[in-house]
C-alpha cells in the first residue's frame, strides 16, 4: 500500500522523532511510505486566526504534493481535520475533494484502515492519554464524555497492544489542554492554566509520560511541565506504538 | 478598550479563586452528563429540537403571525418591537398607562440584552428582580455572569455581607438556607406589593396563541399571578409551532441546563386572569439580520440552557464579564459579533475550538464551527484595528503575515518559521509560562533526505 | 412602516428554505417497568414527599388529618367559597396548606399537570406554605410526550407542570428548598380511581 506521509511543519522542525516514529511505523506494518519534499505548513494557524481566504497558497501546494496517493498519512489530528474541512482548490476542486476524503489521521488509518490487532511494541511505562479536541471531536477518533452513545477509543485500542504500557485516563477525561492554535499565545493567560489543569489530573495518576495524537497539544504541555521542573514528560502516540524497549 | 484576553488574565490572576469557578461549573456539567446519559434516546431527542427549529426558522413569519392571531383571541396584547429601544419604551408606556412606578422581573435574558432595567430606572421606575441570583447581583450592581446561574461567580461569604448590608442579615452567618430564607421573605413582600410583572419566556406556541416560562424557585408565577398586568418579553426565535413539541423541549432543557429532569415550575400562559392584563412583546434587535447570515442563522435556535456555558474550559477559566456583555460564553461569543461586530471582535477568538459546546448543545447549534466563521468575519469586517481588541502581539503576527505573503507569496514557508508559539523571543508570550520546544539537530525533511530518499 | 411590518418583511426574506417537521416517535422514548416506583424515586430525589393510598376513604381522612394541623389549610378539591378565584395576593399569602387535584403526573421527571380549574385561583399553588397534590395512580404516563398527549394545554387560561417545591441553587450551587414558592411538596397517589 502506498502511503503519501504529511508531516505537518511544527513536526518537521522541532519533533523530526514524530516523524521518523511514523515512517518507521507505517513501513513496519507493510506500506511504502513516501514524502513529498515540497510540503509545508497546511494553512490552519492562519484559519484559524480569521484568514482562511490567506492560506490559498497553502492548498495549492497541499494540493501538488499529495494528488498522487490514495492514502495521505500525518500524525496528527488537528491538520488532518483542517485538510478534511477546509482544503479547496479553485483549478482542480475535485482532486481537492479527493484528497480530503483521502487523508488520514496516525491512529484511524492503523486501525480502520490497515486493521492492525497486534503490534509488535513494547513500552514499560505509566502513560496518561490526553485526547486532543481536533482528533476526538473532529475526526472521531474516540466517544466523546458529551454525547449518548457506546465508549470507544482508536488510540486507546492501540495503546492496549503495546506490551508494558500502563494506561490511564485524566479525571475529566476529555478537556482541552488550551493549546488552541494561535489561541496559546493570543489568550496566553486561560491557556496555560487550561494546561496546567490538565496536567494536575495526569499527575494525580502518578504518570510518566503524557501521549496523545497531536504534537501541538503536547508541545504546549511539555512546555509548562519544563518549566515546572517536572518529570513528567511527553511523548506521541506515534513514537510509543514504534517502541521496542 | 475591553478585550476578551486582558480581562480574563485579570480573572485568573486570582488562581484559587479561578479553581473554585473552573469546579463549579464543572460540576454543574457533570450534573447534565448524569442526566443525559439517563435518556438512551438522548441524542434523537437533540435532532428532533434541532430539526423543530430548523424547521420554525423557515416558516417563522408565519408562526409569529400565527401566534399573534392566536394570542389576541386569548385576551393577550401583543407588541413588536425592532430593536431594544423599541422593547424598552413599549414596557415603559404599559407602566405609565398603569400609572405604577416599581415592577418586579423574573429572569429574562432578552430584557438585559435590552439593559430594560437601565431605562426603566432612568425614568423613576424600580425595577425589582426577583430570581435570587439576579436579585443578588442586582443589590451589588452588577449585571449576571452566566445565563442560568447569574450569580455564580460569587461566593456565600459576598453573598452573605451583601445580604446583611440590604437584607440586615446576621453578619457573617454564610448559611445558604438561612440566607435564601431572608430573600424569601424580602420578596414576599415585593410580589404581594407590586402591580405590574415582567417576565421572560421559554417557548411560545403558535398553535395555542400561549407562552411556557420555566422556573425552579417559582418567582415568575408569584410576580406575574399576584400582578394586574403581566408583560412577557421574548426575542422571536422563542416561537415553536405545536404544544406537543414543548415536550422535546422541556425534557431537554433543564437536563441541559442543570441536570434537573425538568424545572420545578413550567407554566403554560394561555389567558389572562379575570381582570387581568397581559402583553406579550416580540423583540427582533439583531435577530432578523442574523436570520438573513447563512452562516450563523442557526445560533437563533438557542433555547438559553447555558451548557455550552458550563462545559466550555475557557468560560470556566475567565468568567462572564470576560465577554463584556450580557450573554455571554460559546454562544454569546456568537451572537454578540452580530449585534455589534467592532465592540465584540474578540470573543470568536475567546475559543480553542475544542467542540465541546457543539457537543452539549441541545438544539445542535454548531457553535465551534460558527465561532471559525465569525472569525473569518470579524478580519474583514471589522474597522477598528483588531490589533486595539487583540493585542499587538497578534497584530503584528497577522500583518507580518499579510505583508510577506503578498510579498512572497509562500504563505506556508513563512509560516513555518514564523508560529508564534515557535519563534525564540522571550517577548514571545508562549514563553512567559511555557518552555520552548528543544531545537533539533536536524528537521525531519533533512533526515529523510540523508537515510530515506533513493 | 410599522415595527410588525418591518420585522414580518425583513424575516421574509431572510429565512431559509423551507424544511419539514420531524415525526417524533414516542416509541423511542425511554420505558419504565415500574412507572409507579419511577414516579416516586424521582419525586423523592427532587425534595418532593409521596404518600400512597388505597381509595377515596382513605384520602378523606388523610386530608382531614392535613387540615386538622392548620387553620389555613385551602382545599379546591371541595365546594369552595365563590370568591377564592378573586382573592388578592395579600390575602392568599398567609396560606399554609393548599390541596387540589393533579390531572396527570409524569415518571421521568414527577412533573404534575394541574390547570386553573383545579387551583381556581392561580397564585394558590405558588403562595403556600405546602402544597399538596393528589393524583390517581392510572394518571401516572412515562415520559412527557405522553403528557402532552393526555392534556390539552389550551383548555383553560393557565396550567402548570410542578415537579417538586420550590428551590433554588443560586448561592454557591447548594440546593436550598423552598425558594419563592412552596416550602414542602407532598403527592398523595390514590390507588383506585378517585374523581
Ligand atoms: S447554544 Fe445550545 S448549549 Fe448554548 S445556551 Fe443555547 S441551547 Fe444551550
Amino acid at each position: 500500500m502506498k502511503v503519501g506521509l504529511f508531516i505537518p511543519c511544527y513536526i518537521d522542525q522541532f519533533y523530526p522523532q514524530v516523524g521518523i516514529a511514523t515512517l518507521q511505523l507505517l513501513e513496519k506494518l507493510g506500506c511504502v511510505v513516501e514524502f513529498p519534499l515540497l510540503q509545508t505548513c497546511c494553512g490552519q494557524p492562519m484559519a484559524n486566526s480569521g484568514f482562511a481566504k490567506l492560506s490559498k497558497g497553502c492548498d495549492t501546494n497541499f494540493v501538488n504534493n499529495f494528488s498522487n496517493y490514495e492514502y495521505i498519512v500525518a500524525p496528527s489530528g488537528s491538520c488532518v481535520l483542517h485538510v478534511k474541512e477546509h482544503l479547496q482548490s479553485e483549478d482542480n476542486p475535485e482532486l481537492a475533494k479527493h484528497i480530503r476524503a483521502s487523508v488520514y489521521e496516525l491512529t484511524e488509518f492503523l486501525t480502520d484502515v490497515l486493521k492492525i490487532t497486534t503490534l509488535d511494541a513494547s513500552f514499560p511505562y505509566k502513560v496518561g492519554m490526553h485526547n486532543s479536541c481536533h482528533g476526538q471531536r473532529g475526526l472521531h477518533l474516540s466517544s466523546m464524555s458529551e454525547t449518548v452513545a457506546p465508549a470507544f477509543s482508536k488510540p486507546g485500542q492501540l495503546l492496549q497492544m503495546v506490551k508494558g504500557l500502563q494506561l490511564s485516563y485524566p479525571q475529566r477525561v476529555d478537556e482541552c489542554c488550551g493549546f488552541g492554535g494561535t489561541f496559546c499565545v493570543f489568550e496566553e493567560a486561560v491557556s496555560v492554566k487550561m494546561g496546567k489543569d490538565r496536567i494536575k489530573e495526569h499527575t494525580a495518576n502518578e504518570v510518566d509520560y503524557i501521549t496523545g495524537g497531536d504534537i501541538s497539544c503536547l508541545m504546549h504541555l511539555e512546555g509548562i511541565l519544563k518549566r515546572q521542573g517536572s518529570n513528567t514528560k511527553t511523548i506521541h502516540l506515534a513514537e510509543i506504538l514504534n517502541s521496542k524497549l | 478598550m475591553k478585550d476578551h484576553a486582558s480581562l480574563a488574565e485579570q480573572f485568573i490572576k486570582d488562581e484559587a479563586r479561578t479553581d473554585w469557578h473552573d469546579e463549579t461549573l464543572w460540576f454543574v456539567r457533570q450534573k447534565r452528563d448524569k442526566a443525559a446519559y439517563g435518556l438512551p434516546e438522548w441524542e434523537q431527542l437533540r435532532t428532533w429540537a434541532s430539526e423543530i427549529k430548523d424547521h420554525t426558522l423557515s416558516a417563522l413569519d408565519n408562526y409569529l403571525v400565527e401566534f399573534e392571531t392566536n394570542a389576541i383571541a386569548n385576551g393577550i396584547k401583543v407588541h413588536w418591537a425592532v430593536d431594544a429601544a423599541a422593547h424598552n419604551k413599549i414596557v415603559y408606556d404599559i407602566m405609565k398607562a398603569q400609572g405604577v412606578k416599581k415592577l418586579v422581573k423574573s429572569k429574562s435574558m432578552l430584557t438585559e440584552e435590552c439593559h430594560l432595567n437601565e431605562y426603566l430606572q432612568q425614568q423613576g421606575i424600580e425595577v425589582v428582580d426577583t430570581d435570587l441570583g439576579e436579585r443578588i447581583v442586582q443589590f451589588r450592581k452588577e449585571p449576571p455572569s452566566h445565563i442560568v446561574l447569574p450569580a455564580i461567580h460569587l461566593k456565600k461569604q459576598e453573598v452573605s455581607d451583601t445580604f446583611h448590608e440590604h437584607l440586615q442579615t446576621e453578619k457573617g452567618n454564610n448559611d445558604p438556607q438561612y440566607l435564601t430564607h431572608a430573600a424569601r421573605l424580602h420578596l414576599r413582600e415585593k410580589f404581594i406589593e407590586s402591580s405590574v410583572a415582567i417576565t421572560g419566556v421559554n417557548f411560545a406556541v403558535a398553535e395555542t396563541g400561549g407562552f411556557v416560562v420555566c422556573t425552579n424557585e417559582g418567582n415568575a408565577d408569584m410576580g406575574a399571578h399576584a400582578a394586574k398586568v403581566h408583560i412577557a418579553c421574548m426575542g422571536f426565535e422563542k416561537i415553536i409551532p405545536k404544544a406537543a413539541h414543548l415536550s422535546v423541549f422541556l425534557r431537554l432543557l433543564a437536563r441541559s441546563a442543570t441536570g434537573q429532569p425538568i424545572t420545578t415550575y413550567s407554566s403554560h400562559f394561555n389567558k389572562p386572569r379575570h381582570g387581568q392584563e397581559l402583553h406579550v412583546v416580540i423583540v427582533d434587535n439583531g435577530r432578523s439580520r442574523q436570520l438573513g447570515r447563512e452562516d450563523f442563522r442557526n445560533s437563533l435556535k438557542c433555547i438559553r440552557c447555558a451548557a455550552c456555558f458550563n462545559t466550555c474550559p475557557v468560560y470556566r477559566r475567565s468568567g462572564g464579564y470576560s465577554y463584556h456583555t450580557a450573554v455571554a460564553g460559546p454562544i454569546g461569543a456568537i451572537l454578540n459579533p452580530n449585534l455589534d461586530v467592532q465592540a465584540y471582535s474578540d470573543l470568536p477568538f475567546a475559543s480553542t475550538l475544542c467542540g465541546s459546546c457543539t457537543n452539549v448543545c441541545p438544539v445542535k447549534i454548531d457553535i465551534h464551527q460558527q465561532l471559525w466563521k465569525w472569525r473569518q468575519v470579524v478580519t474583514e469586517e471589522a474597522k477598528v484595528p483588531i490589533s486595539k481588541k487583540m493585542g499587538m502581539r497578534f497584530m503584528a503576527w497577522i500583518l507580518d503575515c499579510n505583508v510577506n505573503y503578498k510579498a512572497a507569496g509562500k504563505i506556508g514557508r513563512w509560516v513555518m518559521r514564523n508560529l508564534p508559539f515557535l519563534v525564540k523571543n522571550k517577548l514571545n508570550p508562549w514563553y512567559k509560562q511555557r518552555e520552548m520546544p528543544d531545537a533539533p539537530k536536524e528537521s525531519f525533511k533533512e533526515w529523510y533526505i540523508k537515510n530515506k530518499k533513493a | 412602516m410599522s415595527g410588525r411590518a418591518a420585522i414580518l418583511n425583513t424575516i421574509k426574506n431572510n429565512k431559509p428554505a423551507a424544511t419539514a417537521l420531524p415525526f417524533i416517535d414516542v416509541s423511542a422514548a425511554i420505558q419504565y417497568i415500574d412507572l409507579l416506583q419511577q414516579y416516586k424515586t424521582v419525586l423523592e430525589s427532587i425534595g418532593g414527599s409521596w404518600q400512597e393510598l388505597n381509595n377515596e376513604i382513605e384520602l378523606e381522612a388523610a386530608i382531614q388529618s392535613i387540615t386538622g394541623t392548620s387553620t389555613a389549610v385551602v382545599n379546591t378539591m371541595l365546594s369552595l367559597p365563590k370568591d377564592l378565584a378573586g382573592v388578592d395576593a395579600v390575602a392568599l399569602e398567609p396560606t399554609a396548606i393548599a390541596i387540589m387535584k393533579g390531572l396527570v403526573a409524569v415518571a421521568e421527571n414527577a412533573a404534575i399537570w394541574v390547570t386553573e380549574e383545579q387551583m381556581v385561583n392561580r397564585l394558590l399553588p405558588f403562595i403556600c406554605q405546602q402544597l399538596v397534590l393528589v393524583i390517581n395512580e392510572h394518571d401516572i404516563v412515562p415520559t412527557m410526550h405522553h403528557a402532552y398527549k393526555k392534556i390539552n394545554v389550551a383548555a383553560t387560561g393557565f396550567g402548570v407542570f410542578i415537579a417538586g417545591p420550590s428551590k433554588t441553587a443560586d448561592i454557591e450551587q447548594s440546593l436550598v428548598i423552598g425558594a419563592h414558592g412552596p416550602i414542602g411538596l407532598k403527592v398523595i397517589i390514590v390507588k383506585n380511581k378517585y374523581v
